[in-house]
């Protein structure tokens, strides 16, 4: 019984932490790029413009909430919960730190695949259920692009796989003691970041919103805390595949013993949320042909070709 | 895990039924999904976790996006609804409905009479040993099913390759300005 207590209480900390450092990381965004680009960004609201969040909230709740009459109500509702609902499971299996974490499960890693397969259903649906042009195209794009980075989002993993031979996370940050898996697989961690950044539709491969040509893609139609939902799901979305990123090449909470481990892990993934703040401050939108080729005819290649590599070494050293 | 198991199946059934039943296709479609992601909780309770996920990971993750994404294409509306509800009037369905009962008896009584052989303790296959199965006794079948990929990507290349026309004046070869 005091161990369910025990997990109920770790998994509501850890829904309060997440969305609330979600929510924070649009200051955080809009401050560091201003920053960049020579200018203050919000500095208003509370200090450093830190409540700028909650100004945004509470004026995203007193919007009008409007569903369009000729959307399919029910789908148009449901689409902006599946990509909230969807990342926030996957974080059941990230561990932060030993002990601080929710599922073990011997198929971790997955589960994360799963997880962000299914979120493609948040921009399909919203995009066919806004019954809007630009948001179908927008739809089109988001699942097309998400469904072959997928590809070798999975294959690029499987050489982290081979090297820990285990599909559960502890084992594979555990496998990391000597060294990190970014020494020995470093093709597959670019493979794995790009294909992370157009999972999470960030903005060098934000094709499927694409502001300047689609209005808005699959969102057009949303407004109030709807839209809201799609935001702070791609926020998550980054933190999320930060922590991955963090978890299977660089150590998990693994570290030098003056801090403790979760420090660790925190600052660790702190760093790719700025990598992936600072991509999107800094490189232009590929064209949708270019971002398809590029997938199919460098990136599944070279994930194939890692995974050999990987596999052959593996098997002479063994 | 009983109980578990049968609320899953439960969730299964209705589901699978929603999709027969539903006019609009995409509705049915997501039927469909909550069909597959109960099957999948389903293996996990049998003690399949790998079996479980790649059921998410491929058919409601990879094949119902593919699905949906051609209905998105064929921008079906209100009419293709109607025309769907016109089909599905009793006199269609009353037969087939008919002899799957009969079966449906049949399946019942089969496992009503059946002894279970050796129940309870189920054993958890691990990723590791549907790598093996695989690999070892299934090694023909796999290699069989990667030619038949092979065939459908070679196909997809060809029919999807075309060549690259210029449409705008400027980039085009022929010099007739």
């Amino acid at each position: 019984m005091n161990e369910t207590l025990g997990y109920v209480l770790l998994i509501a900390i850890m829904l309060f932490t997440l969305t609330t450092i979600a929510a924070w990381l649009i200051w955080l965004e809009r401050r560091m790029l201003a920053l960049w680009q020579d200018r203050y960004g919000p500095n208003r609201a509370g200090p450093f413009g830190l409540l700028i969040v909650a100004a945004d909230t509470i004026k995203l709740f007193f919007k009008e909430d409007w569903i369009p009459p000729f959307a399919d109500k029910k789908i148009f509702v449901v689409a902006p919960t599946i990509i909230a609902a969807t990342v926030l499971m996957s974080f059941v299996i990230v561990p932060f730190a030993p002990g601080i974490l929710v599922s073990d499960m011997n198929v971790g890693l997955l589960f994360f695949l799963a997880m962000s397969s299914l979120g493609v259903y948040s921009i399909v649906l919203g995009g066919w259920a806004s019954n809007n042009k630009y948001s179908l195209l927008g739809a089109l794009r988001g699942a097309s692009q998400m469904i072959s980075y997928e590809v070798f989002m999975g294959l690029s993993l499987m050489g982290v796989v081979m090297l820990s031979g285990s599909f559960r996370l502890t084992d594979i940050v555990m496998a990391q003691e000597n060294y990190w898996f970014i020494v020995t697989q470093p093709v597959a961690f670019v493979i794995f970041l790009i294909a992370g950044i157009a999972e999470t539709h960030r903005l060098p491969f934000d094709i499927p919103e694409a502001e300047s040509e689609l209005v808005a893609g699959f969102h057009s139609e949303y407004s109030g805390m709807k839209f809201g939902m799609f935001f702070i799901g791609e926020y998550l979305g980054i933190m999320l595949v930060s922590s991955m990123v963090v978890t299977l090449f660089f150590g998990g909470w693994l570290g030098p013993d003056f801090l403790p481990p979760i420090v660790w892990f925190i600052l660790k993934t702190f760093v790719f949320i700025l990598l992936f703040i600072l991509l999107r401050a800094s490189l232009p939108r590929p064209r949708y042909d270019q971002l398809m080729e590029y997938g199919w005819k460098i990136l599944l290649p070279l994930a194939l070709l890692n995974l050999l590599i990987t596999g052959a070494v593996a098997l002479w050293i063994k | 895990m009983d109980t578990i198991f049968y609320i899953t199946a439960a969730v299964s059934v209705f589901a699978t039924l929603m999709v027969i039943t539903r006019h609009n296709p995409v509705h049915a479609l997501l039927y469909l999904i909550v069909s597959l992601l109960s099957l999948s909780v389903i293996f996990y309770l049998l003690g399949a976790p790998f079996a479980a996920l790649l059921e998410i990971i491929i058919y409601a993750g990879a094949i119902m996006v593919l699905f949906i994404f051609v209905i998105m294409l064929l921008n079906l509306g209100k009419e293709t609804a109607k025309q769907e509800k016109e089909w599905l009037k009793p006199r269609i369905w009353v037969g087939p409905a008919f002899l799957s009962l009969i079966v449906f008896a049949e399946l019942f009584y089969l496992i009503y009479t059946s002894v279970p052989e050796t129940n309870s303790a189920i054993q958890t296959v691990d990723s590791k040993m549907v790598a093996v199965s695989l690999f070892k006794p299934y090694i023909l079948a796999v290699e069989l099913a990667a030619m038949l990929l092979m065939a459908g990507v070679v196909g997809a290349a060809h029919i999807g390759q075309h060549k690259k026309s210029n449409l705008h004046r400027f980039l085009k070869e022929t010099d007739d300005l």
